[in-house]
């Protein structure tokens, strides 16, 4: 995929989803995209960014020449602590995921199935898998969203009937951004609920693999500003 | 499993050493066919001197459980880790979180043995890996967990429902030896980790039957430790060696400074 894609920004992406969440979340981000929806000012929300490894209430990445080599987040970044933090083992850390005491876990994928399966695991062809936390959270988190580019490097959809690589997990997910929108997945199937600028419905239609919900008057991406 | 017990393994507080002078004597009785732990995450945390004492020590048809084969970006490049172990033909299986690369770009030794079928490498969901560990160590020999559920990991194999879910069944994970690195020991084999350090290391430390700890600070005389800041007590604690400074002993490396 081209770091340009039409649409959206990875980080506006992240915005978007990043909007949803809700005074006193503990959030989760997924390796790769989903880490941007740290960036995100909430304000005078108070979120709470817990990693698999064990690290509840970490902060901005460390400036470099700062890094904390005793700390660092699920993806090896060197993060900060927020004040109020805490430290527990794996075992403790998968308790906290596993109990449901996760509101939402922002997740990469390679497709997103209009049922709710998501697959991020396992590259088509490949031996063994990346599974690392992401079917814990994506099985007991209370939401989970994906953020992921619409289609793959060589233009095929990434929101499709059904996932033809080995699923994470089933029926999971609830919200989607990619650079072309904000997608629901709904009971009826996935809706479009916002639409990124300068991207019309057909452009849309015509990269997506499923059936889409489309209400008459899709609004734009709400932004930042 | 390992049939005999090990020599120093039972005795109380600080009634025998536990403290080993080098990395080499702490691993030396390793049994080919061994079950082994090691610990970290990203590379903190990592026993990263252990990996290379096991390298030398030579045991053979070993299951390794960690979160993955390999380092990171702060693991100095000639370091050992588990990669060297795959190379010498030390390893039969793998049980990780990871066994794959998770992006094109990157490398894994495991994928060559793995694909050549001379390494075999069971995937486990991070959360179970670690709790099927927590579980060897708590006497529990199976439980119940709604992660894999539905996916390919999960065919054939036995699941259950309660209060209208499904959960897959899972089996305890006990080792032979767990090899962790910590921050702090007394004598008695207490230990404190800091910060992200502590991950895998406690469980393992629990499911071992010997758990062998690098520790980066000097040894403390027992009961320097107040009981109550204790991490991982020294009743699961065995063997003890400090590690020396660079370049003797092997320690992270900020960001940026690696030359590869």
């Amino acid at each position: 995929m081209s770091e340009r894609a039409k649409g959206l920004t990875r980080q506006q992406m992240c915005d978007r989803l990043a909007m949803q969440f809700e005074d006193g979340w503990i959030v989760n981000l997924g390796i790769g995209i989903p880490t941007l929806c740290s960036n995100f000012d909430f304000g005078d929300k108070e979120i709470i960014f817990h990693s698999e490894n064990g690290v509840i209430g970490y902060g901005p990445l460390a400036a470099a020449g700062t890094e904390d080599l005793h700390l660092v987040n699920a993806g090896g970044q060197h993060v900060t602590l927020r004040p109020g933090a805490a430290i527990v083992h794996h075992a403790d850390s998968f308790a906290l995921i596993r109990s449901g005491r996760i509101d939402v876990t922002v997740l990469g994928a390679y497709e997103v199935a209009e049922n709710g399966d998501f697959a991020n695991w396992k590259m088509a062809g490949q031996q063994g898998g990346g599974i690392g936390g992401a079917m814990d959270l994506a099985a007991c988190a209370k939401h989970v969203f994906v953020a992921m580019e619409h289609q793959t490097r060589d233009g095929k959809p990434r929101l499709v009937e059904r996932c033809a690589i080995p699923a994470t997990a089933r029926g999971v997910v609830n919200l989607v951004a990619t650079n072309l929108g904000l997608f629901e997945l709904t009971s009826e199937g996935l809706a479009l609920r916002e639409i990124a600028p300068g991207v019309s419905v057909e452009e849309v239609k015509s990269a997506t693999g499923c059936n889409l919900i489309i209400p008459r008057e899709v609004p734009p991406v709400r932004s930042v500003a | 499993m390992v049939r005999q017990q090990a020599k120093d393994g039972s005795r109380g507080m600080g009634a025998r050493n536990r403290i080993y002078a080098s990395f080499d004597d702490a691993v030396r009785d390793i049994p080919d066919g061994a079950t082994l732990g090691f610990g970290g995450f990203a590379v903190v945390g990592m026993p990263i001197n252990l990996y290379g004492a096991v390298a030398r020590q030579g045991a053979k048809n070993l299951t390794c459980v960690s979160n993955s084969t390999r380092g990171g970006a702060t693991l100095p490049a000639d370091a050992p880790d588990m990669g060297q172990m795959i190379r010498n033909g030390q390893v039969k299986k793998v049980i990780c979180a990871f066994t794959a690369p998770t992006r094109a770009s990157q490398r894994l030794i495991l994928s060559e043995y793995v694909d050549k079928g001379l390494i075999e490498a069971e995937l486990v969901p991070q959360g179970t890996l670690a709790e099927r560990m927590r579980a060897a160590g708590a006497g529990i020999p199976a439980f119940y967990t709604p992660a894999a559920v539905g996916t390919e990991l999960a065919e054939g194999r036995e699941t259950r429902v309660f209060n209208g879910r499904e959960y897959l069944l899972e089996e305890a994970l006990p080792l032979d030896y767990a090899f962790i690195r910590a921050y702090q020991a007394d004598a008695s084999g207490n230990l404190r980790f800091r910060r992200s350090q502590r991950n895998f290391n406690p469980i393992m430390a629990m499911a071992a039957r010997v758990t062998v700890v690098e520790v980066e600070q000097e040894i403390l005389p027992t009961g320097a430790i107040d009981p109550d800041d204790v991490h991982t007590a020294g009743v699961f604690v065995h063997r003890i060696i400090k590690i020396p400074p660079p370049p003797e002993g092997w320690w992270p490396q900020p960001p940026g400074s690696i030359v590869r």
